[in-house]
């Protein structure tokens, strides 16, 4: 059952070849056999998932069921699921309950999907490994060694295991793209706006997105057609009609102009990654598309700018975790001061600790010119770049990442080498833009991503641009050894 | 920019986040390399450029002036670290 | 020395919308703690901030009562810090670009002239929560009720030069906001809040002196005394070689005095930036439009309106339209008065006043409503009663003995204008007091005051004190 695609699944739920209790404890079983090597679940809800399993297999029963009808799905751990712990990887959380449902965990629980369980996560999603969750890394199932990328790594991971048919995943500066490449899945940022930030703990409001994280883009397309719409408990949920993305999935590519920016294949990419992603974008060739060269001159200036928006926001996203009304508190505290100092202090891990001190200090009295609005006049230009790519070209393809996944330990004692594996994601993140993230050719055995930007609202255009690669290749079907 | 260990401290006050001071220093060293990574941005002119805020140009919605909410205090106070009567404590605020 | 005492306000004051500005729990006042703190005002983990329409519509329209301009697009930023009834570590409130732009209002002084005072600016934000110090074992409660509820704050150029201005500029905005409906002005409830900054400079110096920032002033009273003490407090140091020094401090009504509040944070250094929850807010013409329909005709102009369709002077047009509820009563009582305005707006002033005064009575609470007052009025102008009697009709009236009519009728008070029987009454006090009559007859005027006072006393005061001095007259001098 896990190697098949969501479609399948559901038409053998509406078959009756299995219901879905069968299904989810298919699941079940699979995480419970063999997630203990890759810790990709920080909780696995089984009563509650066999629960929404027994309603949807009356609801496919009784009618009015949809396409993610009794379809198992597992969370991000920054999504608030009611009755459900929800951490956000950290120890901050480790006590929290969450008393309300995230809009997208809303949205899936109506559309039918199961909820299998809450994945790991960087803390607070901040990582691009997964090191830096209190609940310990999540390996890449492909090379037990390597990390899965992050901050959605363990979404990647148990997509990638064939643990979950889908996870959601949220996107700051990659954390869905980057994981999606390296653990070889597919994974969708849409636009800033077109999936509710409702319940979803926010890192850097500006910038995060949540999006699908599925083995292929038909998946993607399910999954995004659920989460996807306007909230009104979000101020920054776009008004904008929703397409149908499934119906979308089959335009023909004959004509389709594609943009690879000369920066995205500059000094710092692996030469294989380099090559593979080529040959996909050769494949595109064959399938008709058109690809022109152009240029998106302040690249290089996304990380620093991301560096300066990102951990401002989140230094004051992150000041109600005191103590005081949920999560972590420390012992004896002795005055309010102490309360608020050892609370936060215990609470966060160093990556957190570390982005809230810089976002304090970007924000601070002097330096708020020179950094905040600096980086905010650098977001106006990389959004510019964008801008005039897009009057010349429908897609921008590149890699998503400049290697493949690295060394559980490589980098966690260099920050800056970490933040920089985010280099060809951030810039979407900082000017608003929908990216996915598609598996190719691999590299010695591990998944190379290919990243594919589209136009404000083009989600549709970029999962139809990846559906028909994916008809052509089969890349997204590979699972690793001992996943099968 | 570099940081000394009185940048640190201060920052580190401001956001509430005790440091033991045997860290300061390594601390400073990182914070300062990620300015450094940061100050990258200096090489380019943003004169005339406006800041931006936000990835859309969307204006703020308003919400009808309604009573949506009713009172889950239980709930909400089952997650919370010390309450008493209705109210979360929290260690004498001298004013 | 001379000193001058230079003064700015920064007003609170808590709009009277349904909903918090960004949730929509209620903000009723009094209910039990947190009861009414939903998941955005305890800034619970992923929720988010939705604007109130109401909000924006209320600080809009007092924008317009300013003449002060609405900014077409104005950002909500977030102010940083700790404290535990600020359950996000931040405060959402404008900064650089406020809602409402400079405006003006003009206060009435003492001497009957009028000031014009600057507002700077106004601008939305959400209130805090409140810290319970009574003793929870040594520890502090915090109720977030009042967390999220919508606060226009008002913060005035330094142009009051005195205690009375600042409480004079107090009481406009205070009336204006009640005039249009925006805040309930509890001041007691703190739905209407004022903080002053004071200083003192050498009469004729340009720069201003160090200032102290007065809090905690629940009463115009308070506000007064506080400030007065301010200066005195300051002047006292700067003549004995000190330096007053910038900070906040606290008003003590109980012991009447000011004192320093340890500071909340050693550097304030908020931090604001853009709050990324929140888009820009714009405003465009048709809103205002809106709005501007909505607005009420406001003290100023009502006052004008009064002095010159009313003939009423300034002082009395001044009292009238104090509140919108006052002013509303008047107009009704000249309606039944059966259109009485000079006389009516002397019993509205006059003894409407002092009964409210004396039983600590808002108007809206007056226990003889402005249809028994032109009642009662109605009866003095068509010669009923006399003024001296109607007193007595008011007081009646007062402890709930019915209208003026039912009052007059059941006492037997009316008038009488009956010549014949006057002239009677005047015949009998003449043919009684003959040594008086001489007295008067050999000059000494002042004695007829002495046969008023007679015919009065043998009718109970309702004879028509007009006639009586006209018969009088006739009778005495022939």
């Amino acid at each position: 059952m896990h190697t098949k695609n969501i479609s399948e699944l559901a038409a053998g739920l509406r078959a009756g070849e299995y219901s879905s209790v069968e299904l989810t404890r298919h699941f079940l079983e699979r995480i419970r056999r063999l997630d203990g090597g890759l810790n990709s679940f920080i909780s696995v809800c089984e009563d509650a998932a066999l629960a929404m399993a027994r309603a949807a297999d009356e609801r496919l029963q009784r009618g009015g069921a949809g396409p993610l009808t009794g379809i198992p799905i597992a969370h991000k751990d920054i999504f608030c699921t009611q009755g459900l712990k929800t951490s956000c990887g950290s120890r901050m959380l480790d006590n929290f309950i969450a008393p309300y449902d995230a809009t997208v965990v809303e949205r899936l629980k109506r559309a039918g999907a199961v909820t299998l369980g809450k994945t790991n996560m960087d803390e607070f999603a901040m990582g691009s490994s997964n090191e830096t969750s209190f609940y310990g890394p999540v390996r890449n199932p492909w090379d037990g060694d390597a990390v899965p990328g992050g901050s959605s790594g363990g979404s990647a991971a148990a997509v990638a295991a064939r643990l979950t048919p889908a996870a959601t995943g949220t996107d700051t500066g990659g954390s869905i793209r980057q994981p999606a490449a390296l653990c070889g899945v597919t994974g969708l940022k849409p636009t800033y706006g077109r999936v509710s930030r409702y319940g979803m703990i926010a890192f850097a409001s500006s910038l995060d997105q949540g999006g699908p994280m599925t083995a292929s883009a038909a998946d993607a397309a399910l999954v995004l057609q659920a989460m996807a719409g306007f909230d009104e408990r979000d101020s920054t949920s776009a008004e904008q009609p929703v397409p149908d993305y499934g119906a979308e999935l089959e335009h023909d590519l004959a004509g389709l102009r594609i943009g690879l920016p000369r920066e995205y294949f500059g000094e710092g990419l692996d030469a294989a990654v380099a090559e593979s992603v080529e040959e996909a974008v050769g494949e595109y060739r064959r399938l008709g598309a058109e690809v022109v060269d152009i240029s998106l001159p302040n690249t290089h200036l996304a990380v620093p700018a991301y560096y300066v928006v990102a951990p401002a926001e989140c230094s004051s996203n992150l000041a109600r975790f005191d103590g005081v009304r949920y999560g972590h508190r420390c012992e004896d505290p002795k005055n309010l001061e102490d309360l608020y100092k050892r609370s936060r202090a215990g609470g966060f891990g160093d990556e957190v600790k570390r982005r809230i001190l810089i976002g304090t200090y970007a924000l601070s009295a002097g330096y708020y010119d020179a950094y905040y609005l600096k980086a905010q006049r650098i977001r106006h230009l990389i959004s510019d770049d964008f801008k005039h790519a897009f009057d010349r070209v429908d897609v921008i393809m590149g890699p998503t990442t400049p290697g493949t996944a690295f060394r559980i330990g490589e980098r966690t004692d260099d920050p800056v080498s970490m933040y920089l594996s985010d280099i060809y994601t951030i810039a979407a993140n900082l000017a608003g833009l929908p990216g996915i993230s598609i598996p190719v050719a691999p590299v010695d055995g591990k998944p190379v991503g290919l990243q594919i930007i589209g136009n404000y609202f083009a989600e549709a255009r970029l999962l139809n641009v990846a559906h028909k690669y994916q008809q052509v290749t089969d890349w997204h079907t590979k699972a690793p050894e001992g996943y099968l | 920019m570099s940081l000394d260990r009185a940048d640190v401290e201060k920052i580190a006050h401001l956001a509430r986040l005790e440091v033991e001071p045997d860290d300061m220093a390594a601390i400073a060293a990182e914070l300062s390399n990620i300015l450094e990574l940061v100050e990258q941005m200096n090489a380019v002119d943003t004169e005339g450029v406006a800041p931006m805020a936000h990835p859309l140009h969307m204006v703020q919605r308003l919400r009808a002036d309604e009573v949506t909410e009713t009172n889950r205090r239980e709930a909400f106070q089952a997650i919370a670290p010390q309450t008493e009567a209705g109210l979360y404590l929290v260690p004498k605020v001298i004013e | 020395m001379q000193w001058e005492t230079v003064i700015g306000l920064e007003i609170h004051a808590q709009l009277a919308t349904k909903s918090k500005i960004f949730s929509g729990a209620s903000t009723a006042y009094g209910a039990e703690p947190n009861t009414q703190a939903c998941a955005v005002d305890l800034g619970l983990p992923g929720v988010l901030p939705v604007l109130n329409g109401e909000a924006v519509r209320m600080a809009v329209k007092f924008g317009l009562a300013i003449g002060a301009e609405i900014a077409p697009r104005s950002v909500f930023a977030r102010k940083n810090y700790f404290y535990p009834d600020l359950p996000k570590g931040y405060q959402i409130s404008q900064y650089e670009l406020p809602v409402v732009g400079r405006g003006h209002v003009d206060i009435d002084l003492e001497d009957g002239s009028t000031k014009e005072i600057g507002v700077t600016r106004a601008h939305l934000e959400e209130d805090a929560g409140k810290s319970l110090h009574e003793d929870f074992h040594g520890m502090t409660g915090i109720d977030l009720n009042r967390a999220g509820t919508p606060l226009l704050e008002i913060v005035s150029e330094p142009d009051m030069r005195s205690a009375a201005e600042a409480v004079a500029y107090a009481r406009k905005i205070h009336a204006l906001v009640r005039y249009l409906e925006i805040c309930d002005g509890n001041m007691q409830e703190g739905s209407f809040r004022c903080d002053a900054n004071v200083s003192v400079r050498p009469r004729g110096q340009e720069a201003f002196g160090t200032r102290a920032e007065l809090k905690n002033l629940n009463s115009f009273r308070f506000l007064e005394r506080a400030i007065n003490l301010e200066v005195e407090r300051q002047i006292d140091i700067i003549e004995s070689g000190g330096e007053v020094v910038q900070e906040t401090r606290l008003y003590d009504a109980d012991r009447n005095e000011t004192r320093s509040m340890r500071t909340k944070e050693e550097a304030n250094d908020y931090r604001y930036f853009p709050d990324p929850d929140l888009l820009p807010l714009e405003i465009g013409h048709a809103f205002i439009g809106e709005v501007m329909k909505e607005l009420p005709e406001l003290p100023d102009a009502k006052r004008l309106r009064f002095e010159k369709d009313y003939a009423l002077n300034h002082r009395d047009a001044l009292a009238l339209t104090a509140s919108r509820e006052l002013a509303d009563y008047y107009e009704a009582a000249v309606t039944a008065s059966g259109d009485e305005p000079r006389l009516t707006a002397n019993w509205v002033t006059g003894e409407l006043a002092a009964a409210l005064n004396r039983d600590a009575l808002d108007i809206s609470a007056s226990p003889v409503c402005a249809d028994m007052l032109g009642g009662l009025i109605k009866r003095i102008a068509d010669q009923t009663i006399s003024g001296k009697i109607a007193k007595q009709v008011f007081e009646a009236m007062w402890r709930g003995e019915g209208d003026a009519d039912a009052i007059i009728e059941a006492k037997g008070l009316k008038q009488i204008t009956d010549s014949g029987a006057i002239e009677k009454i005047v015949e009998e006090i003449v043919a009684a007091n003959p040594a008086q009559v001489e007295q008067y007859r050999s000059g000494k005027e002042k004695i007829f005051g002495f046969f008023v006072g007679q015919v009065m006393k043998a009718t109970k005061g309702k004879a028509n004190p007009q006639q009586v001095n006209e018969l009088l007259k006739k009778r005495l001098s022939s």
